[in-house]
């Protein structure tokens, strides 16, 4: 069985979904996010964090768009964990986005449960949690949320925006809905479409959360449960499309866990069980399970193209902006080919485009690793764009 | 190196020192201020020397995952692919040059690629090795072994040069692909043009390397 544990009321969580230690913007109902699915979505609380100084021409912010279960805590330490941020391999000072030249500003995503407006955040007209009386968000909802946040911050153009898997989505979705408001842009390990087989996984991971009897039609938090084995079970199924079968096979193989033999048993045998159910029981502490449904949601409706009459190079026609397109040999989520099919469609557009494959083993969740060469793309990119905006070496 | 100045003015002497003399020959064919792609680019020195110099729109398509990240971070736009399949990718007239630099030699459909460059560009700009040179002649019919030189090292069983041709193959498939050669220039081994109007046999025997402009026909 998975070693959860159920009906712990996990209190971090529960205050970061509601009243963050991350500042947070309120905007007033008569600002509201009028969202995809047509309902507005108000008020609208956004949680978000910064990183280094923005410079007095406002010219060098560098936005870092989040994946599926990541949050705003990119290189502080997670409030709820007590971990350290999820890519401070990547940005901090002296790193390849280096906070000493650069202001980083990273938000929760609308639909998420950091202190942005989520499913798990308090209904005003209610005051219940949403739960899924929050409309559908979208990829684009998401961009538009933040596109409020940059304005509240007074910043005109983002110097970069970056991010990997879903961030590497709202990247495309930034470039396509604010081209001149990005200068550079760089998506990694990204598509311009969620493919049959990612909506497929992710169908799977909702249908464990709903199966789960905890989970009460979305009410859970009403009733003082929640639907933890469905959760794990769901981001057990997910961890697998983050990693490569080479990558499994080099660090589990059939390896045994903490025994000589075979248990006859349906207990966690091999060690890739026991590394499965350790993620699946981690997760559930710090995600809420219907935030999970609302973002996984979000990637599954994405589709840029769609939005262009089919056409992907119609999304970036006539665009200014830089692009750095990266992706990873052994990712088969988001595979190489789908950065292929960004950049012919930003070549057709006759846009400025670099793209990397970086070889690797470490799958989908390579970009959230130490690898040289992601770094040594990344801080060749924008040193290569800061010197075309005219951004100095030391922030000013 | 006093005849690189010769063959390029418009290009800085600290450039000029650094640079293969072939590159300063391309970069004096393309015209100021236009739109340039450079196939199998390497670490980007020629896409520099002409985004410089020329104040070129350069882009690249560079195999190695080293030459792109050099490129990268000389701040160009550089994609990871393969000449031989990626082309086909970029619409028409989307460039005013394509460039292949001494690579014809190494691709497997080199007939297929120029055409694609003349399709993507207005023009095309082709450097390469003349598999003609009297000495390369010489180590086959003298020797009877495959030929090595400086510029051309490889062993038969390691080389990644798989389609070598003469000066004068090289001007029959323009023949056959319907283009018209706007300049042509053959170097010696010393790097020094041969004489303007001489016939393509002399080219042909002496020359080391060529570099041909071509155009739609």
């Amino acid at each position: 069985m998975l070693h959860s544990r159920p009906n712990i009321i996990h209190t971090a969580r529960m205050r970061e979904a509601d009243a963050p230690q991350s500042p947070v913007v309120r905007f007033a109902p008569d600002r509201p996010l009028i969202t995809d699915a047509g309902v507005p979505l108000s008020p609208l609380s956004i949680a978000y964090q910064t990183y280094g100084r923005l410079n007095a021409a406002k010219s060098n912010a560098v936005l870092v768009c989040h994946a599926l279960t990541g949050d705003q805590h990119v290189a502080s330490q997670n409030p709820v964990t007590g971990k350290p941020g999820w890519w401070e391999t990547m940005v901090g000072a002296g790193k390849p986005i280096d906070t000493d030249r650069y202001f980083v500003i990273c938000s929760n995503v609308v639909g998420g449960c950091m202190g942005t407006t989520g499913p798990a955040s308090i209904n005003p007209a209610t005051g219940r949690a949403y739960g899924l009386d929050l409309p559908v968000v979208t990829v684009r909802d998401m961009v538009r949320a933040q596109a409020m946040l940059i304005d509240h911050l007074g910043i005109d153009r983002l110097f970069c925006v970056t991010g990997g898997s879903m961030g590497g989505m709202q990247v495309l979705q930034w470039a396509a809905s604010f081209p001149e408001r990005v200068f550079a842009a760089m998506p990694i390990a990204a598509a311009a479409k969620h493919s049959s087989q990612n909506i497929a996984f992710h169908e799977v991971g909702r249908q464990a959360i709903m199966a789960d009897p905890d989970w009460r039609d979305g009410r859970y938090l009403d009733e003082g449960v929640q639907p933890l084995k469905g959760l794990a079970v769901a981001r057990m199924a997910a961890h697998i499309t983050y990693m490569s079968d080479g990558a499994l096979q080099a660090k589990f193989g059939r390896k045994l866990q903490d025994r000589a033999a075979p248990t006859f048993s349906f207990d966690a045998d091999f060690q890739i069980e026991s590394y499965l159910r350790h993620q699946g029981s981690s997760f559930v502490e710090r995600f809420d399970a219907n935030s999970y449904l609302y973002v996984t949601r979000s990637m599954d409706y994405f589709d840029l193209a769609a939005d262009y009459g089919g056409s992907l190079a119609a999304a970036f026609k006539g665009t200014r902006t830089r692009f750095c397109v990266v992706s990873f040999t052994s990712d088969w989520l988001f595979p190489t080919s789908d950065s292929r099919a960004i950049v012919h469609a930003l070549n057709a557009g006759g846009a400025s485009v670099s793209f990397v494959e970086i070889e690797t083993d470490k799958g989908h969740d390579a970009f959230l690793l130490d690898l040289p060469e992601l770094f040594a793309t990344t801080r060749g990119f924008l040193e290569a764009a800061a010197r075309a905006r005219g951004i100095a070496a030391e922030a000013a | 190196m006093s005849e690189a100045v010769a063959i390029a003015p418009g290009v800085a002497p600290s450039v000029r020192r650094a640079a293969r003399v072939d590159l300063l020959l391309i970069a004096q064919m393309v015209e100021v201020n236009t739109r340039v792609l450079d196939v199998g680019c390497g670490d980007g020195t020629l896409l520099r020397l002409l985004s410089e110099e020329r104040n070129v729109d350069a882009r690249g398509i560079e195999l190695s995952q080293r030459g792109v990240n050099d490129c990268v971070a000389k701040g160009l736009s550089v994609i990871q692919g393969d000449a031989d399949i990626d082309l086909a990718d970029y619409p028409d007239d989307t460039f005013d040059y394509v460039i292949l630099s001494q690579t014809l030699q190494a691709t497997r459909r080199p007939r297929w690629i120029i055409e694609e460059m003349l399709r993507i560009g207005r023009r095309a700009i082709v450097s390469f090795p003349n598999f003609g040179h009297w000495r390369i002649r010489a180590q086959i019919a003298f020797k009877g072994r495959m030929p090595t030189t400086e510029n051309l090292p490889h062993s038969w069983y390691d080389t990644p040069n798989i389609h070598f041709c003469t000066i004068r193959d090289f001007v029959a498939l323009t023949r056959r692909i319907d283009a018209r050669i706007e300049r042509s220039v053959a170097l010696n081994r010393f790097g020094r043009p041969i004489r303007v109007g001489a016939p393509w046999w002399v080219w042909n025997l002496f020359g080391d390397q060529a570099v041909f402009l071509l155009r739609r026909k």
